[in-house]
């Protein structure tokens, strides 16, 4: 890879970088909205193919109101949104 | 794509993308994490626009930056007592581990793959002029049922939201 000619490998190396990092963040948060953030980091990748990054990003805001919209009811019910202590289905 | 200012621009973004989402990780303060994702989105839409792909830069402004960005700070808000820290759980040493391994992979995928070299000339010799034009017209055309079907998800997600979130009137 020559570095003064940026290529596809570049564009898509930095993908990875970006795609790591929300694995990272969405995996040891310990709050939700957190993870969240881990979450809507991952599909924020550049070269898809336009029309395909347009669907990318209307799904990513769906889910993004729907997680959100989780996050508030869990918090009203247990008065946290501390991932280590909603333990509900612990055995 | 050979060009000084492409690389240097290219360069720029990545570090502020990359910079701005190790920050998410690495502050302590929830909201200053919010701050963060929105930089490491514009980032992101600045790495659009090299790619000259003015649409989606602007749409990733809107839809990231200023949309989902304003659906977290009202998360955080909505969640007062909640602990506003950004401390990591007792797994964070494996989803690091499994971040870098991602990571790792996808980058010798990238680096390994003969990618077809797309470049400004090849869109230039297929008369490109602008990609708004086109995306319209593809998402009108060939992609006009996952565009309604795309509609309906869009629908469905924010009805499903609302009816979340309501208070029971008993």
């Amino acid at each position: 890879m020559n570095p003064l000619t940026i290529t596809l490998s570049h564009y898509l190396v930095v993908s990875g970088i970006v795609f790591g990092l929300g694995i990272a963040i969405a995996l040891s948060k310990r709050n939700a909205i957190a993870v969240l953030m881990g979450i809507e980091l991952m599909p924020t990748q550049p070269l898809v193919g336009h029309v395909f990054v347009v669907f990318v990003l209307t799904v990513a805001a769906a889910e993004a109101a729907v997680a959100l919209a989780m996050a508030v009811l869990v918090y009203r019910r247990r008065e946290t949104v501390d991932l280590d202590r909603i333990n509900l289905m612990r055995w | 794509v050979t060009s000084i200012g492409i690389a240097i621009a290219f360069y720029a973004l990545s570090g502020m993308s990359i910079a701005a989402a190790v920050a998410v990780f690495l502050t302590r303060n929830l909201l200053h994490a919010v701050i963060f994702v929105v930089v490491a989105f514009i980032g992101m839409a600045g790495l659009f626009v090299t790619l000259s792909a003015d649409f989606l830069a602007v749409s990733q402004v809107m839809i990231y930056a200023g949309a989902i960005s304003v659906l977290l700070v009202f998360a955080v808000m909505l969640t007062p007592y909640a602990s506003r820290d950004n401390g990591n759980s007792l797994f964070a040493p494996v989803g690091v581990l499994v971040g870098l391994g991602f990571a790792a992979l996808i980058g010798f995928i990238a680096t390994q793959v003969a990618w077809p070299a797309f470049t400004g000339s090849d869109l230039e010799a297929q008369n490109f002029t602008g990609t708004v034009r086109t995306i319209g017209g593809a998402l009108l055309g060939d992609y006009a049922l996952p565009f309604e079907l795309a509609s309906v998800l869009l629908l469905a997600a924010l009805v499903g939201a609302i009816a979340l979130v309501r208070e029971d009137e008993r």
